[in-house]
């Protein structure tokens, strides 16, 4: 690696150091990417675990990205331009640190997964059953790279409108691809989601 | 003594910008306009961790503030992206350009074969400690 190791002051460092957290052990950092169309509830999930406040970034190198939003009809449910990504952080004992990257679904935005998904646990799709198309893409990606995936359909209100083998059939996910519902607002029901996400990711580690 | 990036712009007149919001100038004239870092697989949440001071002379308001929020924390690429209110591509550059110079320690710096995720022991830790949340 090109790089000097992190534990080794690199050549040239000032002496004159800032106090920084050098008496710490830097953490352990995994992420876990969730995946899904505007509007269905990405923010409100990574919120309803992050340990700091939920926070955004433009993902975009490029301005001709920045600023397009197709949430078209239901912009009243959320008016927040995003391109962005949001994400969220969960410090785990053990001195680990887990980073939540919501990122959107839509296909012309694939271009920056390849960064987000590496490294990663795996995902979470998260899935408004009013408009399950949004979520083709992101399924399609992580089935290709055989990146551990569960699909979580959000339920509004707390309501499950669609049977789970209905959506699974109509979004073509595979039988051995998890799926469960999940209520982006309750912790309860987000720590399922994420826990189903290791359990799947630690099979797939023993049975390589 | 950190060299002063020949791509910076001059302290003395960025150095009065008090609001670190409000960048008059393009993200990319931060950068000089490249647009790769350094260390482009950089991963999006390596952690930062000041090593120079930000009072150092002829840091960018920018890097001042990079240094600043990481003097006594780590924080991801990502994180920093959303405190200095730039694209996190920007972000990355200047994070690269800072570690070049010594400035800043990265750690978890890309994601290899060793990334913790493929770690059995590592995935059994973040299930337990996810499931005791």
């Amino acid at each position: 690696m090109a790089f000097p190791r992190s534990d080794v002051a690199p050549a040239g460092a000032p002496s004159t150091a800032a106090p920084g957290p050098t008496a710490e052990t830097a953490p352990t950092v995994v992420k876990i990417v969730i995946a899904g169309g505007f509007a269905v509830g990405k923010t409100t999930f990574i919120g309803s675990l992050s340990d700091i406040e939920p926070l955004s970034t433009e993902a975009a190198m490029t301005e001709h990205s920045v600023g397009v939003d197709d949430a078209g009809g239901v912009s009243d449910r959320k008016t927040t331009t995003t391109v962005a990504m949001d994400f969220g952080r969960i410090s785990l004992p053990g001195n680990l640190w887990l980073y939540l990257f919501g990122t959107p679904g839509q296909d012309r935005f694939l271009f920056m997964w390849d960064d987000l998904v590496q490294g990663a646990i795996g995902a979470v799709v998260l899935v408004d059953t009013e408009r399950l198309e949004q979520c083709f893409p992101a399924v399609d990606y992580f089935e290709a790279r055989q990146i551990p995936f569960v699909v979580a359909v959000n339920c509004f209100d707390g309501v499950a409108r669609h049977q789970l083998e209905d959506v699974r059939e109509a979004l073509a996910v595979p039988a051995h691809v998890p799926m469960l519902y999940t209520d982006a607002r309750a912790r309860a029901a987000t720590k399922q989601t994420l826990i189903s996400l290791v359990q799947l990711a630690m099979q797939r580690l023993q049975t390589a | 003594m950190i060299p002063v990036d020949p791509l910076d712009f001059p302290a003395d007149e960025a150095d009065d910008e008090a609001d670190d919001r409000a960048y008059a100038v393009r993200p990319y004239a931060l950068t000089g306009g490249r647009t790769r870092a350094t260390k482009p697989d950089l991963a999006l949440e390596a952690l930062v961790q000041a090593v120079a001071s930000p009072d150092t002379l002829g840091l960018t308001p920018e890097r001042r503030r990079i240094l600043e929020l990481t003097a006594h924390q780590f924080l991801s690429v990502m994180e920093l992206a959303a405190h200095v209110e730039l694209p996190v591509g920007i972000v990355r550059v200047i994070v690269s350009d800072l570690a070049d110079s010594g400035s800043v320690r990265i750690h978890g710096l890309s994601s290899t074969s060793t990334a913790p995720a493929t770690s059995l022991s590592v995935l059994e830790s973040v299930l337990n400690g996810i499931s005791s949340l």
